[in-house]
């Protein structure tokens, strides 16, 4: 499979990056280069085997349902552009 | 005597304890060091206040008897974990600023255990690429060079990647060792480049907490330096059960540094045939029989094994790793952290600020990763791609079952190359480097890099050792044995 130019600005802005006009042959190139060398997957057999989810055998970790942690808004919008009152502050979303 | 910087971890660390010398001097010896190592680019950050800090806390714990295992050693700190109070760039421009409030499990434990920090090291950037020129602060140069005619050559070689500035900052002595991570390769290959140890840990291991993700289910961090011994002692203090990793184990850390001695009698070494791929150069091969030849001197027995689906697992990776780097990636949307680039509304300024942030490799691996796990794609490569990592692991487990304890395979299909040698259009060029190691980190297991020799070039060249899962000691035990048959590699003395 593999991409043309409208699809690489689909996935451009699936990925919520802007590309420049003259990034997009380039990227299809290099698109294009990974996706002809994963081609190669297509051609074995996967049948009756099952997707990995984990890779070391293992249950879920758990723990009690409590607040662990918490109370530390200063610190959690401490590397923010823009903040206010402990918000982070974002270009208007609805008019 | 020797410069302090030059003594080994152990060496260091029985040193302090003899006080021979002082924490404080042994951080003032790597201090002078790296101030004159900057060409190197191996620091992206140095804190030499921080350094002699701690130093002269260690001296006075030296002195009350209460000492740490690391008591008083400085090491250097990837700059993909997180370090309180100290900027983490993860190699990014979008993280330019990002001063993190919180340590990362594995920093906090070398802390706990009375390491000094010497300063934040280079990389690729997010940890994607194989030779550092992919951090947005510059290229990391590798302290070897070639050699031509029994001259050395200026010019410069890549440290390997993608923790270039940790196996380069070890190489040249900037540092007792280094903390380091790898979701592909990304210990093991520099490690193998700069004739460094370097050992990735079973996944499970070692916290991943606080170190900025790449690929969540592949991301395990480990050490680099320039023993195995030391290797073993820097992996007992980085590793250790941690509720805040649900992925992190809780199994009690062995006592790696006894392992170290253990010796090979008695064990059974796989050499996987599907390794000897095509175009091997000689001097590859050849290392890998010597390799084979001094464990089986030592007592082992060496037998050939297949492992059946190890040329899927590049391509695999190519998808799996991808499609969760878009998926940990996302995090990086101006808002709460670093950079911000406004645009007209905030679908804009996501993606101004994601195009201005992003060097051109993470950008790709984001598109590759969306693209994979897109409408109508997903099952086609991401599933695919996950079934097929079932059958990679599947042929470990057949090995181990059938009496292997560990495989010996090695490290990169090649010496480390120039800076700019592998600039070409194809990034699959560049992945191909990785095609021993990422192996092991589709199928979750440990592996270490040992060096074993010198290229024709003067350059050095590692093997890399398999093991079972949580079986880091044999890792050791049977590096060790090729460390001692292959002699202490002769590090590059300083031309910078």
């Amino acid at each position: 499979m593999s991409v043309d130019e409208k699809t690489v600005r689909r996935i451009a802005h699936l990925a919520r990056i802007a590309v420049a006009e003259d990034e997009v042959a380039p990227l299809q190139g290099e698109l294009n280069a990974i996706l002809a060398f994963v081609e190669q997957l297509g051609a074995v057999d996967v049948t009756g085997v099952e997707a990995m989810t984990s890779v070391t055998p293992m249950a879920m970790k758990k723990r009690k349902d409590v607040v662990t942690d918490g109370g530390r808004a200063v610190d959690v919008v401490a590397n923010a552009p823009e903040t206010e009152d402990h918000y982070f502050l974002v270009p208007k979303v609805v008019e | 005597m020797t410069d302090l910087n030059e003594l080994s971890l152990a060496e260091a660390r029985d040193g302090l304890k003899a006080k021979t010398f002082s924490a404080r001097e042994i951080a003032q010896a790597h201090i002078a060091a790296l101030e004159k190592a900057r060409v190197l680019n191996a620091y992206l950050l140095e804190t030499p206040d921080r350094a002699l800090t701690m130093a002269d806390a260690s001296d006075a714990k030296i002195a009350k008897g209460d000492a740490g295992p690391l008591e008083g050693l400085p090491l250097g700190i990837k700059d993909l974990f997180c370090t309180e109070g100290v900027v983490t760039t993860a190699g990014s421009r979008i993280l330019e600023t990002f001063e993190p409030h919180y340590e990362s499990a594995v920093s906090a434990n070398l802390w706990r255990d009375g390491a000094v920090m010497l300063g934040k090291l280079n990389l690729d950037e997010f940890a994607m690429g194989s030779s550092n020129e992919t951090s947005a602060y510059g290229d990391v140069i590798s302290p070897w060079r070639r050699q031509e005619n029994g001259v050395l050559s200026d010019a410069k070689i890549v440290p390997g990647g993608s923790s270039g500035g940790s196996a380069a900052a070890v190489a040249a002595h900037l540092c007792l060792g280094a903390t380091a991570t790898d979701t592909g390769g990304s210990i093991r290959q520099p490690a193998a480049f700069t004739g460094t140890v370097g050992i990735k840990p079973t996944y499970g291991r070692v916290s991943r907490w606080g170190t900025v993700a790449f690929a969540s289910s592949l991301d395990q961090a480990g050490p680099i330096a320039r023993t195995v011994r030391d290797c073993a002692i820097l992996l007992g203090s980085m590793a250790g059960p941690d509720a805040r990793d649900t992925t992190c184990v809780d199994l009690p850390v062995p006592d790696f540094e006894d392992a170290v001695s253990r010796g090979v009698k008695g064990l059974t070494i796989g050499i996987p045939k599907e390794y000897r791929v095509e175009g091997m150069p000689a001097e590859i091969q050849k290392l890998w029989d010597d390799g084979a030849a001094w464990l089986k001197d030592a007592g082992a027995t060496i037998r050939e094994i297949s492992l059946p689906h190890t040329k899927l697992a590049l391509p695999a990776y190519y998808i799996v790793a991808p499609a969760e780097a878009s998926s940990n990636l996302a995090r990086y949307d101006g808002v709460r952290y670093g950079l911000r680039v406004p645009g007209k509304d905030i679908a804009a300024m996501y993606e101004n600020t994601r195009a201005a942030g992003f060097g051109r490799e993470v950008k790709r691996r984001i598109m590759i990763g969306t693209y994979v796990l897109s409408a109508g794609y997903y099952d086609a490569y991401y599933v695919r791609a996950q079934k097929i990592r079932t059958l990679i692991k599947r042929d470990f487990e057949e090995a181990y079952a059938a009496g292997v304890d560990a495989i010996l395979t090695p490290a990169t299909p090649s010496a480390a190359f120039g800076i700019g040698e592998k600039a070409s259009a194809d990034p699959v060029e560049m992945y191909l480097n990785d095609v021993f190691t990422v192996t092991v980190n589709m199928a979750g297991l440990p592996g270490i890099a040992v060096p074993a020799g010198l290229d024709g070039q003067g350059l050095p060249l590692g093997l890399q050792l398999i093991g079972r899962p949580f079986d880091e000691e044999t890792l050791f035990a049977t590096a060790e044995v090729i460390e001692r048959a292959a002699g202490r590699t002769v590090l590059p003395k300083a031309w910078w």
